[in-house]
């Protein structure tokens, strides 16, 4: 299998990470050597295998649709960055440009 | 090492009798971590106030004949990404750093309904994702017996409080091994139950198809004991089975009465006895497997063929689902958040500065394989050959009872020993097919290399939802000289 190169501003544009310069020179490196290595994976003959996506047979899980009791308010929003008049979390501006 | 006078059956025996009180045994344990965690660093954090409260409660249910169970008032460590009402759960992470659990996990609600005492936040791998401690965005962990060590990961402060008896158990997680390798590394016990035997519901999610919560003890009827109480379906957990949950102490017990492996067929897998093995491991292994037949053993041949691409298919696996399940970490309801000029920036901001770098890593390569135009050739396939080591197991099950195997390739290795990460994943080897496969398994100690001093484990593998056997056969095996 031909060496693979891998777009790593691309990779980490999709994931929503902000990486340094040295971050990408040393992580596409990285995972260059990784990638190459997982390829062996193409050798394997799955002709006619089924996938596995669990380790457990699951079906879909149903539950009852009741209302119950939920965690205080208070507790939920006191791990959230940013609170407003002690009810809503405070977010960053959503549009570019626009006024926050 | 394991000291028998420090274990939950002997302490809850001690407790019964009055001989001991809870306060008197979080004393000591809270006064161990005080005189020597400095030196090891096991725990990110611990309350002592809030230990010696429920301590006091503890005792004075006992006093009044309303002891909640035989464990009540026995200090348990719990892994940093296993919430805790009321506690941090940093996940050993900056960008948790500050989190306080709402909710405690289910695993966690079923040992405090017992009585138990959830005693400090104990050191791991960023997410859950290394092999030494080394991800730890908190501190360093050192392995108890040998401070130039790694305790392994990535449960290694959870191995690490046991092994230096600071409690005298801990909980932790194991995606790939994460239970198990630290448990050898450290000379302890660490049990991976079946996938499903155990609530993931408030473990902080790694790899949703392969994690599991599972004991780490002093010596297996303890693990049983634990597996038994945090065992069970929860409507929390759409994954946990509904299955009944069997008396894995008892099995223990009789295990560790009888010292016979009579009639139990234990298989080898040839591809875990090849190159690779360091001569030491090989060594004690060759020797537990002497024990094994001296004890009444039949050993039995087997092979799990497709074992050679388990490391591949667990990073394609456990990236993937990792760079889903770490995109909720974003900087808006909870956790760092890095303020930019916009949501997006903020996104990419809060993330670059949140996480280490081993995550970064393996986020990326979650992403790459889950990309467009990739799906096929890396994620679809990896799933086909997880079926395929499925069927390897089923196939080797139909010729034996269990499996025994090394845990590791070699004994703890020094700090920075491995710096490639590849070489970093593939000290995994022996203990991920388990993950994949989902069955359950136990790392045990077996001896000692003679070249480094360092604790060599076995591993023994059964069936799904074959705790009961597994139990009672390595209670057998480390209960006999």
């Amino acid at each position: 299998m031909a060496e693979v190169k891998l777009d790593i501003d691309y990779v980490a544009d999709l994931a929503r990470l902000e990486l340094t310069p040295e971050q990408k020179e040393t992580f596409g490196a990285d995972l260059g050597n990784i990638v190459n290595y997982i390829a062996e994976l193409s050798e394997v003959d799955v002709e006619g295998v089924e996938p596995t996506a669990h380790a457990s047979a699951c079906s879909n899980v149903w539950r009852e649709d009741v209302v119950k009791e939920s965690y205080p308010r208070e507790t939920m929003l006191a791990n959230a960055p940013g609170v407003v008049s002690g009810e809503l979390i405070r977010l960053p501006r959503v549009m570019p440009g626009s006024e926050s | 090492m394991a000291d028998k006078s420090f274990t939950i059956h002997a302490l809850a025996e001690e407790l019964k009798s009055g001989k001991l009180t809870s306060v008197q045994l979080c004393r000591r344990c809270l006064d161990a971590v005080a005189a020597k965690d400095g030196e090891i660093g096991a725990f990110i954090k611990y309350d002592a106030d809030r230990i010696m409260a429920l301590a006091a409660e503890s005792d004075a249910r006992r006093q009044n004949g309303k002891a909640l169970s035989d464990y009540d008032g026995i200090p348990i460590g719990i892994k940093d990404n296993i919430c805790v009402t009321g506690e941090t759960c940093s996940c050993a992470s900056k960008i948790l750093e500050n989190v306080v659990s709402p909710y405690a996990a289910t695993a966690v609600e079923k040992l405090t309904a017992k009585g138990v005492i959830p005693f400090g936040r104990l050191n791991m791998d960023e997410f859950a994702m290394g092999s030494s401690c080394e991800n730890s965005a908190v501190k360093k962990t050192c392995n108890p017996l040998d401070t130039s060590r790694v305790p392994g990961g990535s449960s290694g402060g959870s191995a690490a409080a046991v092994a230096a008896m600071f409690v005298p158990a801990a909980l932790g997680s194991d995606t790939g091994g994460s239970i198990r390798q630290p448990a050898a590394f450290c000379g302890i016990v660490g049990v991976k139950p079946t996938y499903g035997r155990v609530s993931r519901s408030g473990l902080v999610a790694f790899a949703s198809s392969l994690d599991q919560i599972g004991p780490m003890t002093n010596d297996v009827v303890d693990s049983a004991i634990l597996t038994g109480i945090i065992s069970g379906k929860d409507p929390l957990d759409s994954t946990s089975l509904d299955e009944a949950v069997p008396d894995f102490a008892a099995a223990a017990l009789k295990g560790a009465q009888a010292k016979t492996l009579a009639g139990v067929r234990v298989g080898l897998p040839k591809e875990y006895f090849g190159a690779g093995l360091d001569a030491g491991v090989k060594e004690q292994l060759d020797k537990a497997i002497e024990k094994v037949k001296a004890l009444g053993g039949e050993i039995v041949d087997v092979s799990l063929p497709h074992s050679k691409y388990a490391v591949t298919v667990y990073y394609i696996l456990a990236t993937a689902e990792a760079s889903a399940n770490l995109a909720r970490f974003d900087g808006m309801r909870y956790g760092a958040r890095v303020e930019a000029g916009d949501l997006n920036e903020t996104y990419f901001k809060s993330r670059g500065a949140g996480f280490g770098n081993e995550v970064k890593r393996r986020i990326l390569l979650g992403t790459y394989v889950l990309s467009s135009g990739y799906y096929d050739a890396y994620y679809l396939r990896a799933q086909k050959v997880r079926t395929l080591i499925r069927k390897d197991f089923a196939s080797a099950f139909e010729k034996c009872d269990i499996l025994m195997t090394p845990v590791t390739p070699a004994v703890a290795f020094k700090f920075g020993a491995k710096s490639d990460p590849l070489q970093m994943y593939l000290s995994d080897i022996f203990t991920i097919a388990l993950n994949i496969s989902g069955n359950c398994g136990l790392s045990m100690p077996c001896g000692t290399d003679p070249e480094s001093g360092m604790p060599v484990g076995v591993q023994f593998m059964a069936p799904h939802l074959a705790e009961e056997k597994l139990f009672e056969v390595t209670a057998a095996f480390g209960a006999a000289e």
